[in-house]
Parts: structure tokens; sequence; C-alpha cells
């Protein structure tokens, strides 16, 4: 580096202070924050590839299964099978982004910049959870949407998808009306007809992104209440991934019971548009919706008392 | 103006800070002195409001930090140069620091040149040597043309062009009328920079005074005479009351008169003096004196008294 002297410099005078420095600045501080570290890019990328990708090559193989056997077609849940991914793997990655967002700024000892800046940690802590959800609710919904047209796109020579725009008819029932042959499969009649309303479509690809920047918002809260990324992480994973799969190890009334509380029972509802095609131990869609939501909140809750109490 | 009143810190059950009262005034280079350990930093988070006091209180112009309404503009600190996000280059880092306090952007570009980054403003901060990180760290403080400027152990870690560099840039800060706070466990460091000095040992004040108090309050301060007629100025001397003591090379070392006082009872006296210096006591001598009782991490001799407990002691 060259040799410095500080008087070939000369800083301008700054504008007169008005006011005082609050929301508006911590907004703008906090999406340069979002925007400037390569950790949102690969997170964000990933979230569209993975869900997108998988989604179009479920939905690429489900297509072979539709027209091979026409069976499947009884009640196929176009919508939902083409979101799995999303909801599925895509808020875990999503959920890394909502803990790195909090964490990385312990890991990296930034904190103590921040707050040194701007010392009303409330603020700081506000305006971060409300670009993160911001830019996490445009991204899920870009990835929601454009799963589920990729997704329609791959089954859309067998006539059995659903529209965002009309309501689509398929067939309700598959009644077995014979074995079949050697390497073709039995013979089907197809009976009843579902109707798949434009409403239910859109409430599912929009409710699905909902859901999975509420288990974004879970790991930011976590991230700020353990503040370590691994551990964050972790405890994302426990709670989205482990627990489940315990809960379905439990004798079958007491899972019945209990799994409607759980954040994760919400993904496998809201992303339903066939009638009857959800499990009927959980709530409707909404209701499982809240249960979500109150997770959320209440760990973001946590997350801001902590923030606010703990030494930086 | 930066005060803290009966600053009370703890972490568990080890109290870092211990009752600490001080003022910081403007327009000088106050340093803030201890060991390593003895609490400087902890005082200064406590003061930026990133740690909590247990007990007492600080206010920076009569306000709580969290309470002023552009802390930019009123404090720029620098705690710590490796408290940046790496991934994030320079330019982003300084523009998310200046939002906070909707400072203009142009500002950032401003104070990358003048810290010399410019050329390096669009590289993450990841691979930053120290020095750099350091003036990045500056860069940030300067953001908002604060009154005060706080920096912790600000030259560790510096190459001696970046050390001089650093200390012309406080010196040409506080000759702008700003409070300069800086703390250093480098003594020698302080002696160049420091107008006032606060000294902490173990969480508690030892000293609060200008830095020629300081050198001279110590028992070090003497002066040295060379005269033909040692040992009838010795005589003179004593009977003066002031301690004389001859040294190896002939020299008298004088404790308890001033020169002036030398000059005239040698005149008085009829002694030729080949020689009359007020032998300052190095800052370091000084300092090692007063907190001779508080530094916490002693480094034991190896094979006294307790043999492997050498601590190595952290920067």
């Amino acid at each position: 580096m060259a040799t410095i002297t500080t008087s070939d410099v000369r800083l301008h005078t700054l504008p007169p202070a008005i006011g005082r420095a609050g929301l508006r600045g911590a907004l703008a501080s906090e999406f340069t924050k979002l925007r400037s570290v390569r950790s949102t890019y690969w997170a964000l990328g990933a979230l569209l590839i993975v869900s997108i990708g998988v989604g179009a090559l479920v939905m690429g193989g489900e297509s072979g299964s539709l027209t091979h056997n026409i069976a499947n077609r009884a009640g196929f849940d176009g919508t939902q099978v083409s979101l799995i991914p999303f909801f599925e793997i895509g808020q875990l990655i999503i959920g890394v982004l909502g803990a790195l967002t909090i964490t990385s700024e312990y890991s990296t000892g930034m904190i103590r910049t921040s707050l040194t800046a701007m010392p009303r940690r409330g603020v700081v802590y506000a305006a971060k959870a409300i670009v993160f959800t911001g830019v996490t609710l445009v991204f899920a919904l870009i990835t929601s949407f454009v799963a589920f047209l990729v997704g329609q796109a791959m089954v859309a020579s067998t006539r059995e998808g659903a529209s965002l725009f009309g309501n689509v008819k398929i067939p309700a029932n598959a009644i077995f009306s014979g074995p079949g042959g050697p390497g073709s499969p039995p013979k089907v009649t197809l009976q009843g007809i579902d109707v798949i309303s434009a409403s239910t479509v859109l409430r599912a690809v929009v409710g699905t992104a909902l859901f999975v920047t509420l288990v974004a918002l879970i790991a930011f809260g976590l991230g700020a209440i353990i503040r370590h990324t691994a551990g964050a992480i972790a405890t994302v994973i426990g709670l989205m991934f482990i627990i489940p799969v315990i809960i379905q190890t439990l004798p079958q009334n007491w899972r019945q019971d209990i799994m409607r509380f759980f954040p994760d029972a919400a993904g496998r509802v809201i992303s339903v548009t066939v009638p009857g095609g959800g499990d009927p131990h959980l709530w409707s869609s909404w209701p499982q919706m809240i249960v979500t939501a109150c997770y959320a909140v209440g760990l973001l809750a946590i997350g801001a008392y902590m923030f606010r109490k703990r030494d930086a | 103006m930066i005060e803290v009143r009966g600053l009370t810190k703890r972490y568990g059950a080890k109290t870092a800070v211990d009752s600490l009262t001080f003022g910081i005034e403007p327009g000088k280079v106050t340093g803030f002195l201890g060991p390593n350990g003895a609490g400087k930093t902890t005082t200064m988070r406590c003061i930026l409001g990133l740690d909590y006091a247990d007990e007492g209180t600080v206010t920076v112009d009569g306000k709580s930090y969290p309470g002023l309404a552009y802390p930019m503009r009123e404090v720029g600190a620098l705690i710590d140069a490796k408290a940046v996000h790496g991934g994030r280059s320079a330019r982003n880092h300084l523009l998310c620091l200046a939002q906070t306090n909707s400072l203009p952007k142009r500002r950032v570009g401003e104070v990358l040149e003048l810290v010399g980054l410019t050329e390096v403003a669009g590289k993450r901060s990841k691979g930053f040597s120290l020095g750099m990180s350091q003036r990045l760290g500056i860069a940030a403080t300067l953001l908002g043309d604060p009154k005060v400027l706080m920096f912790d152990e600000p030259v560790n870690g510096l190459d001696p062009e970046g050390i001089l560099w650093i200390r012309n840039l406080m010196r040409a800060m506080a000759a702008e009328g700003r409070t300069v706070f800086v703390s250093s466990h480098l003594m020698s460091e302080m002696e160049h920079t420091a107008d006032h000095l606060i000294v902490i040992g173990r969480g508690k004040l030892i000293a609060d005074c200008t830095m020629r108090e300081f050198i001279a309050g110590s028992s070090g301060a003497s002066v040295r005479v060379r005269t033909p007629s040692a040992e009838e100025f010795v005589r003179a001397i004593t009977a003066k009351g002031a301690t004389a003591a001859t040294d190896e090379d002939g020299s008298i070392e004088v404790r308890g008169m001033t020169t002036e006082q030398l000059g005239d009872l040698a005149f008085s006296e009829g002694i030729r003096l080949h020689e009359l210096t007020t032998v300052r006591a190095s800052l370091e001598e000084a300092f090692m004196e007063l907190t001779a009782s508080s530094v916490e991490y002693r480094a034991d001799v190896p094979g006294a008294q307790q043999p492997s407990t050498t601590i190595g002691s952290g920067v």
C-alpha cells in the first residue's frame, strides 16, 4: 500500500442532522447487508434451483406413471406434488439463510460494529426481520409459482394438471376391473370427478410460499436465540424434520392427536388441492398455518427479547 | 464529553470493572492505560452500550449512548478491527453503517480515500491484512464526523508506518477540538500521543491526571548532577533535606529538589556544575510502579515457588 497522508483528503461537511436515526435507515442498512454477501445469493439460488428443478424431475416422473398406469390419475394432486420439493427441501435452504442472517453477525463479530452504529437494538432487530421477511416472501412466491408452472408443463400431455386460471376436472376414483396381462398394468375403470378449482390452486401456491416464509422466520428467531449458525440450523432441522419422524414412531392415536401442534404440518395441508386429499387428523389449511405462524411469532419474540437483553 | 460514574460490570463471579468514575475532556487525547485484563475494553463496551453495566452510569454529552439521536455523528468507536463480516466489501461495509445514521453515500468514498483503501474498496475484507482492517475500522469511525473518537488498542499489530499514521490522525483529530479516547497497554505508545491519562488496574481507577503529572508523580523523577566537588555538594544537598546518591560514573542522583533549587544551591555554595539534568522517569517505569500490584496475569519465573504456571499475556 502506498504511503498515506491524511492531509491529501478533505472530507466534506455533513448536512445538518434532523430528527434521529430510526427504522428507515436501519432498513436500508439491512438490505445492503443482505445483498452484499454471497451467502444470500447461494441460498436464494439454491432455493430456486432445488425447488423448481426437483419439482420438475418429480413431475416428469409422474407424467410417465400417469401415462403408464391410468389408475394413478385418480385423485392426482399435481399442484401438491410439484410443490413438495419446495416446502420440504426449500424450507431448509431458506431456513439456513434465516439463521445466517442473524448468526453471521455474531460469528463474524459484525454485531458489535452494527450495534455501535445503531445502538437501539429493537430497531436493528425489527429492520433485520422486516428486510429478511420481504426478500424471503418475494423469492418464495417466485419459487412457488415457477415450480407449479414448470410442474404443470411436465404433465401437460396427460391433461391431468391443475390451472390457476380455470377449474380442472380429474377422475376421483380408480376401480380395478381385472388383472393386467404380463408387462401391462391391471385393467382400471376411472369413476367420478373431482373438480380442482383455480382458487384452490392459487391458495395452495401462495399458501405454500407463506408456509416456507414462516419456516424461514422460525429459523431467524432461533438464530437470534442461539446465536451460533450450526446450532441454529441443527435446531431448525430438528424441529422441521426430526420431530415429525419421531412423531411417526409414536402409537397411532397419540400421533394423530399431537401432530397438528407442530410447525411442519401446515405445509402438507396448505398445498393440497384435491378434495379430501389432506390428512383427516390435521386441521384445515389456515388453522394449521396459524400453528406454524405461532411458532414463528413466538420464536421471533423470544429472539427479540434476547437480542435486546444480552450483552452483544 | 464522556462521563463514567460508578461503573461496575461483572461477568459471573469476576468483576471486570469496579466502580470506575472518570470524565473525558474534549480537545485532548486521553490515554486509557492498564495491563491486559484490567477492564479497558469492558469499560469501552459499556460506554457504547454493547455490554450492560451492573451499576453506575455512562453518558455522552449528558445522554446515554443508545439515546443519542445520531450515534455515529457523536461517537466514532473502533473496538475490534476484525469485527466485520469478511464476505462484505469494504465499500458495502461502510455503506451499511452509513445508512443506519442516514449519512450521505458519498461520505463512504471520502473516508475510504482518507484511509487509503480506495483501491481495495470493492474487495471482500476477508483478505485484508490487520493494518488494512484497522484502516477500514478507522474509516467507519470517521463516517459521521464525530465529536468523540474512541479506539481500543488501535496500534496492535501495526507496522511502524501504520502506527505513525494512527498517532498523527489522533493528534490531528484532537487538534480539531475532538475528544479522543484511546486505550493501550503499551506505555511507550501513550508517551507520544496522550495529553491526559486514565490508568486502571483490575477494574479500578489507579490514576486520572495529565501525562506530566503522571510522570512527575512517580518516585522515579530525579535530577542528575555532575560536579568536580561531589562530596561537598552531596553534603549541602542532604543538609537541605533532599537525598543524593553517587553513581558509579561519579554523577549524583538527587531526589527531592528541582533543577532550579539545585542550581541556586550550587551558586550560593560556590560549586561548579558540569551537568544539571532532570531525569524523567519513563512512562513505562511510572506505569509499572503504579500497576505492580494490579497485574492480573503474572508470569512466574519457572523453577521458583510455582513451577509451570507461566501464563502468556494474550494481546
